[in-house]
């Protein structure tokens, strides 16, 4: 197993909030109620779309700042010691594509702006599509037994 | 009481259907990725289109639901039947109108447009108002931004479109809309070839402003064939000012203006919708289910039969947090850059394992 050469509470952060950010997100489609989560005591919200969706605008700007922080000290330092494995590259590419049309979509819903349909299709799909295929490399490294997505060069 | 009907003077359908050929112009070019993003600046040439409709004028007669049916009965959804079961059965049931195609007493998937009606007194006097009913057509539209498969949306030229291709049935939108306005008609679309048992339930419909007339320059149907000229059509700035004038002109109302943050459907009424929305409790349009009737009145509104009380902005704290969402990337960049990473990195536990 790889050593992770970065603080434990970064892991932990950012894995709390790709999951959290993948239930908000899970659950922005009709699902609560139809399977019975929110029956579950203490999972009444999850069926109130509107709050899920504040949930998940919350936990995107946390990733978000925490993915800029991440990449200025890449840039400042970190890649001089640190290297990204194969899957950490590929998971990498995955997160900025998920930010980025995660951004396009709350760009998309303010109130002054109108996109052509097509784009609006094309942000939504990327988004779902990103998401399923980080779902996967996280899957594949996990089982790999190499999750970092650096190691020390 | 004498019962009193508000006559105000008639704008021409056709200087309308000029002002339509406009704002059309401008609404039929294809959407260039750099125009792609357009400001909702209520001006003619930004191609967003509002509808007015002067209550005072509407004498009920159904016309336009008639003609809505007949312009749009090509977009009606044919199920296939018996429906897939679906699971879990007891919370995922089919909802069918298809035996029920007639209903015109409320919102259906065959049904976009109904009359409401709403006998108010006001002033000491009594008004019998008729209310042509159907989506609002928001110009923040809480039903496209929350679909989650882009199935809903807004076009440039300002009306909303479900695409009957793309919509699982899920009916979210119909949740997150204030006036609850689209009706789902299960056993149709693309849920019955991924996974008919599992996710979805058939398509959403509700009215799409007959986009293919207006794509040709044309009349939406209910606003052509009305014959006392409720309803007038144009570029949207044009429209509001419309409608407030018409306001001023009646000592009237405006519904629409602030209604989940402005709609591109506007009503003017010559009594405060406030009114309208208690009475219209009591009987929704001509063929009103009795039974329903004296139901509990605050019932007999809800999905298929809109309310017309007023309506916060529901997407608001969306538009709140979005800022926090854009502020974030740059403020993770200002930490990185006054050293936050390089403390982080240096206090990091080397050879933590995960």
């Amino acid at each position: 197993m790889k050593t992770r050469p970065y603080p434990a509470w970064i892991s932990r952060l950012f894995i709390f909030l790709v999951a959290a950010l993948s239930f908000t997100g899970l659950t922005q489609m009709p699902l609560a109620k139809r399977y019975a989560l929110t029956t579950i005591p203490g999972m009444a919200w999850t069926g109130d779309f509107y709050l899920v969706h504040k949930i998940h605008y919350v936990l995107g700007a946390m990733l978000l700042f925490l993915a800029a922080l991440a990449a200025v000290n890449w840039l400042k330092g970190w890649g001089r010691t640190l290297r990204l494995t194969g899957l950490g590259a590929a998971r990498v590419a995955v997160v900025g594509g998920l930010l980025l049309s995660g951004l396009l979509r709350v760009y998309r819903n303010l109130p002054g702006v109108t996109l052509d349909p097509a784009y609006i299709l094309t942000i939504e799909w990327a988004h779902l599509i990103l998401f399923m295929v980080l779902g996967v490399l996280a899957l594949v490294a996990l089982m790999r037994g190499v999750s970092a997505y650096a190691v020390r060069k | 009481m004498a019962e009193k009907k508000h006559r105000t003077g008639t704008v021409s359908r056709r200087g309308f259907l000029k002002a339509l050929g406009v704002g059309s112009a401008g609404a039929l070019v294809p959407a260039a990725p750099a125009l792609a993003a357009q400001e909702r600046v209520p001006a003619p040439s930004d191609g967003e289109l509002a509808t007015l409709l002067d209550l005072s004028k509407c004498i009920g007669c159904g016309a336009c639901v008639e003609a809505c049916r007949e312009s749009n009965a090509d977009k009606f959804p044919e199920p296939v039947k018996p429906f897939s079961e679906m699971l879990p059965s007891r919370r995922a049931k089919p909802e069918d109108w298809s035996d029920l195609r007639d209903v015109d007493d409320r919102l259906t998937p065959y049904n976009w447009l109904f009359l409401q009606n709403a006998q108010v007194e006001y002033r000491g006097e009594s008004f019998d108002i008729n209310i042509p009913r159907r989506c609002m057509h928001c110009q923040n539209p809480p039903c496209a931004n929350m679909c989650p498969f882009g199935a809903a949306n807004k076009q440039v030229n300002g009306l909303t479109r479900i695409s009957p291709n793309l919509c699982m049935g899920g009916a979210k939108c119909r949740t997150v809309c204030p006036w609850h306005i689209p009706q789902r008609q299960s056993g149709v679309g693309l849920y019955r070839h991924l996974m008919p048992r599992l996710a979805g339930n058939g398509v959403m419909y509700k009215c799409d402003r007959c986009y293919q007339l207006l794509d040709k320059g044309e009349l939406p149907a209910c606003i052509a064939v009305c014959p006392e000229n409720v309803q007038t059509i144009g570029p949207r700035a044009e429209i509001v000012a419309r409608a407030k004038a018409l306001a001023e002109e009646m000592n009237g109302f405006v519904y629409g203006l602030e209604e989940n943050g402005g709609t591109n459907t506007l009503y003017v009424s010559p009594v405060p919708f406030g009114l309208i929305d208690q009475a219209i409790d009591k009987d929704s349009g001509p063929g009103a289910d009795k039974k329903l009737r004296a139901a509990d009145k605050a019932k007999a509104l809800g999905p298929g039969r809109p309310p017309m009380g007023p309506v916060k902005d529901v997407m608001a704290d969306e538009t709140n947090l979005a800022t926090a969402a854009f502020i974030a990337p740059v403020a993770g960049i200002a930490a990185g850059v006054l050293g936050l990473g390089s403390k982080l990195l240096n206090t990091g536990e080397d050879g933590h394992e995960d």
